[in-house]
């Protein structure tokens, strides 16, 4: 079972179990996306408060497997109070992370580091990038309801 | 092992556990063989040339119909090559849709593979007329009793699957055909998987349209094949146009030939039709009611040892054959997909292009074990093994 461990590390799994900044606020203050995946049913929304260019509030809900759910938990931890351009970066870097590619800044990736196993596993790297790719999205100034 | 020399994948891939027929079946080495026959000593085009090469590819390409219309016990010109079961599917419904009024209603279930389904909604929005889906019973099965709840007088088509590729479990088709009938309606018949485990006489069941894939019975992929009662397929219009389907052309105005080959328009599948035919012959010797019992055999064990894992929840009827759905309870299947995939073990997660089934059954998705010929007891062994140490795995994580 190494390789399952190598996916599943320690820090998934408990993001999965106790998931942080987990529930929608759903006010005017912040924009929303919803990113799904039609072809496995994983479904992710992202909601953040900017302010300042800076992430004040982001928070997340959905439904799917354990890297899914668990990316998103670890995301909202990463990326809170950081620089919107920063964020940008953190999010180019955990694609690489994913694609086992080289990361420029590992310890801003933080508890993200965990997902670097997915790498082995191609059939789980859509799990694992889909909050990531609905926060990305809303910096890109979208917001709404999308399918990857 | 019995089947080491006829199936390459296998030869080449010693400890593969393969549980994924449902999606696409291992290709047999004399199929293989017969494509490269094609390329390599006579690999022209057909129907066209007039020299000798032409005359050999067309004559192995027009033996497959043959080959195929006595495997379902119908007439040659009933069989249309098509790319695939979803194209014979989207042909009839398509070239039906002629007929369609408002207020019309066609009537399908929630067993469909999307194909089956989807093309019949693209209908009933453009044309007005009504989608009307059977009741399953509580285990999902489709019963004659819940179809007559349903036929009524504006029944004009009945699209239904017979065999679902999630439950594995078979339609009392040819009952329902009979109703069907009585109320002047087309029965249209998805034996995508049906058809590479059991012998499907279409005489006798009396559908008017049979369609399913050769990827899934050890054929090449790319190929389907769409079986029509004659009167009804030759009646239907064509929905390609282009070379070899026509027979007068005209500035403004052409005819067609009669079926099947005014539904063959361009170039065919040449090489994969003519390999498809030793698919054909192969399980015409392996028996259809042998290979039945056997993939009905192996699929009842799995699914009783299965449901004796505490934690694992199974979705399969006393019918189903060579398909076993199931889940770890509060697992995601994709989650619990990668503890096969670890274990060489090839089977499915997800919803199967089958969402209306999913939904009913309250999940986002399963993971899909499915039987064909070359497996055996010790493949459903490994299959219950991993699903045991899957169970320990995940217990920890079930909030
Ligand atoms: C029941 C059923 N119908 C139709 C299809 C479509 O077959 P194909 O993808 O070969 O066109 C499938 C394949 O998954 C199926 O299982």
């Amino acid at each position: 079972m190494s390789s399952m461990n190598e996916l599943y590390r320690q820090v998934i799994v408990e993001h999965f179990k106790n998931p942080r900044n987990k529930g929608l606020k759903n006010t005017d203050e912040y924009t929303k996306l919803r990113l799904k995946n039609p072809s496995c049913g994983d479904d992710v929304t992202i909601e953040v408060k900017i302010k300042d260019h800076h992430i004040e509030e982001i928070h997340h809900e959905g439904t799917g497997c354990s890297i899914c759910c668990s990316s998103a938990s670890v995301m909202s931890e990463v990326v809170k109070g950081k620089d919107i351009e920063e964020v940008q970066e953190v999010i180019e870097d955990f694609y690489n992370l994913i694609k086992g590619e080289d990361v420029t800044d590992e310890e801003r990736l933080d508890e993200a580091m965990a997902f670097g196993g997915v790498a082995q596993f191609p059939a789980r790297m859509k799990c694992a990038i889909l909050a990531w790719k609905a926060l990305g999205t809303i910096l890109a100034g979208k917001s709404g309801e999308e399918d990857v | 092992m019995r089947y080491y020399d006829d199936f390459p994948v296998i030869k080449n891939n010693p400890d593969l556990v393969y549980l994924d027929s449902g999606a696409s079946s291992l290709k047999l080495q004399s199929v293989i063989d017969k494509m490269n026959e094609y390329y390599t000593k006579y690999g022209v085009n057909v129907h066209r040339g007039v020299y000798q090469l032409s005359y050999i590819a067309s004559d192995e390409y027009e033996e497959t119909r043959e080959v195929v219309a006595k495997f379902l016990n119908a007439k040659t010109k009933e069989i249309v090559f098509t790319s695939g079961a979803t194209s014979a599917l989207n042909l009839v419904a398509r070239s039906l849709s002629e007929h369609i009024n408002e207020g019309d209603e066609i009537i399908t279930s929630v067993l469909e593979h999307h194909s089956s389904v989807m093309p019949y909604q693209e209908i009933c929005k453009n044309k007005g007329a009504k989608l009307i889906y059977v009741p399953l019973d509580k285990k999902g099965n489709l019963t004659v009793e819940n179809f007559k709840k349903v036929l009524t007088d504006k029944t004009k088509v009945v699209a239904l699957t017979l065999m679902s590729n999630v439950l594995g479990n078979t339609t009392p088709i040819k009952e329902i055909t009979k109703l069907a009938h009585e109320k002047n309606a087309i029965v249209v018949a998805d034996g995508a998987q049906a058809v590479p485990h059991m012998k499907i006489d279409v005489k006798d069941l009396d559908v008017d349209y049979l369609a399913f894939s050769a990827h899934k019975m050890l054929g090449p992929t790319g190929l389907g094949v769409l079986y029509g009662k004659y009167k009804e397929l030759n009646s239907l219009n064509p929905i390609e146009f282009g070379g070899d389907m026509n027979d007068n052309v005209e500035l403004y105005d052409s005819t067609f030939k009669e079926a099947p080959y005014k539904f063959e328009a361009g170039t065919p599948k040449i090489a994969e039709v003519i390999a498809f035919k030793e698919a054909i012959k192969y399980l015409e010797k392996q028996d259809l009611n042998k290979i039945y019992e056997h993939d009905y055999e192996l699929t009842q064990y799995a699914i009783n040892k299965l449901k004796a894992i505490d934690g694992v929840e199974v979705y399969a009827t006393e019918s189903s054959c060579g398909i076993v759905s199931f889940n770890i309870k509060g697992i995601h299947p994709h989650d619990a997909s990668t503890i096969y995939d670890e274990k060489g073990i090839a089977l499915r997660a997800g919803h199967h292009c089958a969402q209306l089934i999913t939904k009913w059954l309250g999940v986002t998705g399963t993971l899909r074990a499915s039987i064909y010929l070359y497996n055996d007891y010790s493949d459903i062994d490994k299959l219950i093994e991993a699903t045991v140490v899957a169970c320990e795995y995940f217990k920890e994580w079930i909030i």
